[in-house]
Formats: C-alpha cells, sequence, structure tokens
C-alpha cells in the first residue's frame, strides 16, 4: 500500500513536448512509471518517447485510460491545462509549474471544488511511491521504499527529507510534495488524512516553511485527529529576513504573522516531534520510532 | 509586487474612486509650489516608501521621533517638513529594522473628516477565494481595533464564478452605519475594488481610512496595492510601475539574473538550491552560532551563467569571509552544473576565502572530483550539520588570520623591524 499513487497508476504528461516534459518523462519512465502517453495542442497523432501524443487530455484519457496527469506546460497557460484535466475527469493532477497567477489559480480551486479531481502542486516537486511510480522532479536514486509518509511545501527540502529517512533506513512509503503557493491543490491536511490511513506509513514527515498559515491547520487537524503514527516536522526560514509588509488585511484575515516559531509553537503543541535542524529530520523519526 | 501609495491613488482614480488632490514632489521646493498650486492652508505630507505603518514609524537620526505621516500648516513648514524627510531612512512596524530611504513625498489637501472607515481586498489563502474586508473603523490603529473586536470585521469571500454581486456589496456597506447616498457609494467603491483587482492581478487592494468628509462625501485618504509579480507579463501598465530603489547592494541584478538574492548582515556567504534548502541553510549556519552574510536561491533551471553570476555575486561581496554552497541536485539541477559555475566565476573572481562545499543527489561524485581537481575548494562536507559547522570555523580563522598579520604589521612598523611591509595593502 501507499497513498495516490502506485503501480497501477497510468500517467499522461501535459506538455511532453517541450524541454522539461521530455526530459522528466524520461526519467518517470527509466523508474518504471506507466507512462501512457502526453499531451500537446497542435501535435496529436505523433509519437514522442515512443509514447502516443494527444491533442487534448479528453483524447488521451480515452485512449489510453490514463487516471493522472503530470503537468510541465508555461505558467500562463498551466492554469488551463489544471482546468482541462478537471474537465476530463481525471482523479490525480501534479502540477510542477510554477510562477502561475494567484488568480488563475482562485478560479481553479473553485472548479476543483465541484469536480472529483485531486490536485497537487502547482509549484511542487511532484508524488513519488518508491519503486511503483515517479510524477514530477524528485531525483532519482536517494529513494528507497518504507515506512515514513513525507509531504512537504519546500521544494528541495523535500529532497533532505527523503535522503535522510533513506539513510535512516526508514524509507518512504509515499513522498508528496505540496509546493507552497498561496493557492494549492492538496493541503498538509489532505496529506496527514491519506498517511494516518495508510498501514504501510508508520511515521509522517511534514516540512513546513514560513509564511502562510497551513502549519497552524496541521497543527489543529492534528490536535483533533490525534494521529497514533508519530509526526516530525522541520520548518524552514527561522532566520530568514524579514521582509516589508504592505498594509492590514493579511494580518486582520489570518490572525498569523507567518513566522517560524508561530508554526513550530503550533506543531509541538499538537504533539508533534521538531526537527530542530535541517539536518535531523531522519534521525529524530528515528528516534520517535524508538529504531 | 508593490507600488507606492500616490501610484495607487492614481489608479483608484483612473477607476473612478474620489481621492483628495495631492501630488508628488521629490524636492523641498517641489514640495512647497506642489502646497501653493494645491491651494488652502493645511497639507498633509506622506513619505512614499514601499511599506505602511508611516504615521506611527521614525526617522533613524531623528531626536523628535516624528512619523512619515505629517500635518502642516504653511508653506515654509511644508518645505522644513520636506527637508527633514527627504533622503532620510524611514522605519516603521512594516519596514523591518533597517528602514526605507524616502526619495519621494505626496503632499495632499487636508480634508474634513467625520469618521474613517477600512476597506480591504486580498487573496485568502485559507479559503482560496478573493476576501473584502471592511470595518465601520479605520486609520492607524486597525490592527488593534480587529484583535480587540474581531467580531467587528465584516468579510465576504467571493465566488469567482460569480463575482461580488451588487446586493453582497451593498449588505457589507449597509452595515458601516452610513446615509443611504453614502452605503450605495460604499457598495460602489467595493465593485469597482472587484473589478480592479481581478483585471489588474492584484493581491492587496486596501482604502485605509476611507473617509466620511466633513461634506458627507466617501474619500480614500490612504491607499495600499500590491500585484501578483507571476502576472506581470499581462499587466504591463502595473509593471510600468515598478521601482527597485528599495532593494539592497546585488538584488536587483540578482533578480535579473532569476536568482533571489537578499543581503544581509553576517560573514558567511550561503548559496543554496531552492529557496526551501536556502532558508534551512542559513537557519543551520544560525544554529551552529555563525552569521549569514546573505540568502541566494538558485533555481532549479538555471543554466551554468547564471550560477557563475551567484558565485561571482558572493565573492564580491566585501562582508563575507567564508562560502558555504549548499545543493541537493534533483531533475535538470545537476550539481555537475553548480561546479562549473564555481570554476568560471573563479576565473574572474579569485576565490580569497575559504569555501566549503556539501554536493549531493544527482552527479554530486562527478560534481566533487571535477570540484577538487580545480583546488577551489577548502573543505566538503557530508551533510548540512557538518557543512554549518565547517564554514563557520572556517570564517573565524579567516578572521583571527587577518587580524594576526594586522597586528604582525603593526607590532613590525612599531618595533622598526619589517620596514618594507606595503601600508597600503590592507
Amino acid at each position: 500500500m501507499a497513498v495516490l499513487v502506485d503501480a497501477a497508476t497510468r500517467v499522461i504528461c501535459q506538455g511532453i513536448t517541450g524541454r522539461q516534459g521530455t526530459f522528466y518523462a524520461e526519467q518517470a519512465l527509466a523508474d518504471g512509471t506507466r507512462l501512457v502517453g502526453g499531451v500537446r495542442p497542435g501535435k496529436g497523432g505523433t509519437r514522442h518517447l515512443g509514447l502516443p501524443v494527444f491533442d487534448s487530455v479528453e483524447e488521451a484519457v480515452r485512449a489510453t485510460g490514463a487516471n493522472a496527469s503530470m503537468i510541465f506546460v508555461p505558467p500562463a497557460t498551466a492554469a488551463d491545462a489544471i482546468r482541462e484535466s478537471v474537465d476530463a475527469g481525471l482523479p490525480l493532477i501534479v502540477c510542477i509549474t510554477e510562477r502561475i497567477p494567484v488568480l488563475d489559480m482562485v478560479l481553479v480551486k473553485r472548479l476543483l471544488e465541484a469536480s472529483c479531481s485531486r490536485l497537487v502542486g502547482p509549484n511542487c516537486p511532484g508524488v513519488v511511491t518508491p519503486g511503483e511510480c515517479m510524477i514530477g522532479i524528485m531525483p532519482r536514486g536517494i529513494f528507497r521504499r518504507g515506512r515514513i509518509g513525507i509531504v512537504s511545501r519546500a521544494g528541495t527540502l523535500t529532497y533532505e527529507a527523503v535522503a535522510q529517512t533513506t539513510a535512516n533506513k526508514l524509507g518512504q512509503s509515499t513522498c508528496i510534495g505540496i509546493g507552497a503557493d498561496p493557492i494549492q491543490g492538496m493541503t498538509f491536511c489532505d496529506c496527514l488524512e491519506l498517511f494516518m490511513a495508510d498501514p504501510e506509513t508508520e511515521g509522517i514527515v511534514l516540512i513546513g516553511e514560513i509564511g502562510g498559515i497551513a502549519e497552524e491547520q496541521a497543527a489543529d487537524y492534528l490536535k483533533q485527529h490525534k494521529s497514533k503514527k508519530p509526526v516530525v516536522a522541520y520548518v524552514a526560514g527561522r532566520h530568514a529576513p524579514a521582509g516589508r509588509r504592505m498594509g492590514h488585511a493579511g494580518a486582520i484575515i489570518e490572525h498569523s504573522t507567518g513566522h517560524a516559531e508561530a508554526k513550530i509553537e503550533a506543531l509541538r503543541n499538537a504533539g508533534v516531534h521538531i526537527a530542530e535542524s535541517p539536518g535531523s529530520i531522519g534521525a529524530t523519526m528515528a528516534s520517535a520510532l524508538g529504531a | 509586487m508593490k507600488v507606492y501609495e500616490y501610484q495607487a491613488k492614481q489608479l483608484l482614480d483612473e477607476n473612478g474612486i474620489q481621492i483628495p488632490r495631492g501630488a508628488v514632489a521629490s524636492t523641498p521646493e517641489e514640495a512647497a509650489s506642489v502646497a501653493r498650486e494645491l491651494g488652502g492652508s493645511a497639507w498633509v505630507i506622506k513619505a512614499q516608501i514601499h511599506a505602511g505603518g508611516r504615521r506611527a514609524g521614525h526617522f533613524v537620526n531623528d531626536q523628535e521621533e516624528q512619523g512619515g505621516v505629517r500635518f502642516v500648516s504653511s508653506l515654509e513648514e511644508v518645505r522644513e517638513t520636506a527637508q527633514e524627510m527627504l533622503g532620510h531612512v524611514l522605519v516603521t512596524n512594516q519596514t523591518g529594522p533597517d528602514g526605507s530611504t524616502v526619495n519621494r513625498l505626496y503632499v495632499e489637501q487636508l480634508c474634513g473628516v467625520q469618521r474613517e472607515l477600512y476597506l480591504g481586498m486580498l487573496v485568502d489563502r485559507r479559503t482560496s477565494r478573493v476576501t473584502l474586508v471592511a470595518l465601520g473603523e479605520g486609520g492607524v490603529n486597525i490592527g488593534s481595533i480587529t484583535s480587540r473586536n474581531p467580531e467587528s470585521v465584516l468579510k465576504i469571500d467571493i465566488d469567482p464564478l460569480e463575482g461580488l454581486q451588487k446586493d453582497e456589496a451593498r449588505n457589507i456597506a449597509g452595515a458601516l452605519e452610513l446615509t443611504e447616498e453614502q452605503t450605495e457609494e460604499a457598495a460602489r467603491i467595493m465593485l469597482v475594488m472587484y473589478s480592479m483587482f481581478m483585471s489588474l492581478d492584484a493581491s492587496l487592494i486596501e482604502i485605509n481610512p476611507l473617509a466620511v468628509t466633513t461634506e458627507g462625501t466617501l474619500l480614500a485618504l490612504g491607499a495600499a496595492m500590491t500585484f501578483d509579480d507571476n502576472a506581470m507579463f499581462r499587466q504591463e501598465t502595473i509593471q510600468a510601475l515598478r521601482d527597485d530603489a528599495e532593494l539592497r547592494w546585488g538584488e536587483l541584478d540578482a533578480t535579473q539574473h532569476g536568482l533571489n538574492y537578499v543581503k544581509l548582515d553576517g560573514n558567511v556567504g550561503c548559496l543554496a538550491s531552492g529557496a526551501g534548502l536556502a532558508m534551512a541553510t542559513l537557519d543551520a549556519v544560525k544554529f551552529h552560532g555563525g552569521e549569514p552574510a546573505n540568502f541566494l536561491d538558485v533555481p532549479p533551471a538555471v543554466e551554468v551563467e547564471h550560477v557563475k553570476y551567484a558565485v561571482g555575486l558572493i565573492l564580491s561581496d566585501p562582508d563575507v569571509e567564508a562560502i558555504l554552497v549548499n545543493v541537493f541536485g534533483g531533475g535538470i539541477m545537476r550539481c555537475d552544473t553548480i561546479a562549473d559555475g564555481i570554476i568560471l566565476a573563479a576565473m574572474e573572481f579569485p576565490v580569497q576565502v575559504p569555501l566549503i562545499v556539501r554536493l549531493a543527489g544527482v552527479n554530486s561524485e562527478f560534481a566533487i572530483v571535477r570540484l577538487r581537481d580545480s583546488g577551489l575548494v577548502t573543505a566538503f562536507a557530508e551533510d548540512i550539520p557538518d557543512a554549518a559547522e565547517k564554514v563557520i570555523k572556517a570564517a573565524t580563522e579567516a578572521r583571527l588570520k587577518v587580524q594576526r598579520k594586522w597586528w604582525q604589521r603593526v607590532h613590525g612598523l612599531l618595533t622598526g623591524k619589517n620596514e618594507s611591509v606595503d601600508r597600503t595593502a590592507e
């Protein structure tokens, strides 16, 4: 068992003919992912990397039976690409693209609410179930199948958590990079719910960072839903320089400063084990599991 | 992207929201002539910086601790006040401790105010909607009003498929205890704010205070706006309002190379791949007792020239006494790109400080060999804690070495020995 993706997941790649799409599609194939086709409007009927290319997601789904999409489409049209996958009823959509305008995502998020699709990202490294399915840009070779579920809001720091759980011989059930955009698909809470219910996952690593309220929401969730599995968190940005702010609206709405200390405190109060240094994520989990 | 208050007000004005008469000035003489042209006998002078909290802020080196928004009643006072503000650093609770230098002032006619209200619009992460916030009070103490009495906040999450509806705006306006005419006007302002928000890709539009004047009209006395950087490719008019004057050394050039660079006050130069790892690198340096000289995030998709530029930026920073490179190669961010960038940079900027390198992930072994052969690296580190400890030790030793050399030289001069030393070398 794992969460979100496994060996049965049939993946298509939107933007497969681009530089990034090509590179990561190759990586996914090399890792044994069931990549079944690609989408690139105007190039339908051609083949790329030995895979069929379609003009639309709908056609691709009809022809291949795909149930997941990874998106490498430039920011100006990425939201449209997500909408296309939502319209085609894909259960899982992983959008790697960064720098998508926020208001485009407000609309996408609204459409997702009325659909049965799940979105991971945007601006995220993807989803990996080691040995079964690899969607996104995470480096191969650092994973090891095992018992830790990882959910991360910080891109490259996700790899750090993976490498450390591998080094500590814990391994990963599934690793989900949810991205740090203000409007995102799956949240910490959504992923915590999946990991808490997954029998293969014995411990959960949560990687947060400054800004927003996602870590506080995760803390509230854990307080309400008491995880039987240990949760280890690292929050990046304790010593990040304070940015200049504008206006009061953010503070009025969020009642939060977005500072690391407040997030760490909230998580600690919810019973989460805090990794004090970015280098101690794996060791903190190992000791929490009593391994 | 932030804009100045005067730019925000111009946008409001262009969209049919009433603002007080005013104009920008960048010298005391200009400020006085603006005031003269505006007429009347009382004016407000407002420092233009990319942050709020100006009225309660203070200027560095000003004993009287006066803020960045002042009320004056003679042309002579206009000139004097402008003199005190222009070119000086204003610190507010929103600027951070370094403050911002004031290069422009906005001079406005003073208006009679009966009451102050607050209107704000932003993207609410909790609901993933654009949210309108309104309050029956406004002005400088807005933060304490809402924390004392959160129930007083009127709020509506706007459905992006429907947009802000007339009756929704009227409902909110109706709760502000205004006259019928003012309620109608307040609702109209809210609808204009929403259409501006959507068409200009705003991330914040705030009117604070929205004044009820003694004549009974509604006037936007204060305004703040920020816009979505990600949407600038389709917002040429907003992009034209950009002013990068508040960036510190190196920050603007870095942005143009696709790098996220923030200058800090310490002596350990830091370079990492990805914002999360870059923050974690800073945290680790601090955790082990060091002081970072900068934040520098090299995004995954960069080319070797950008890495070269990034390394050069750190090498040419006079505050840097040791450098930590911390990269986790993944996908198209390969460690050998980083290695090549370092080697290329070293050809232009001699590496005179210790360089500690931690590489992991894609092509790390290969990159380490290449760097080892270059002879540029003082030490390689296994993981983040190891890297942080090594770089701090190196920075401390580098500083001691410089001090020791300096003392030897002073000692040599005092004792008459070692006279051949070139005193201008340091």
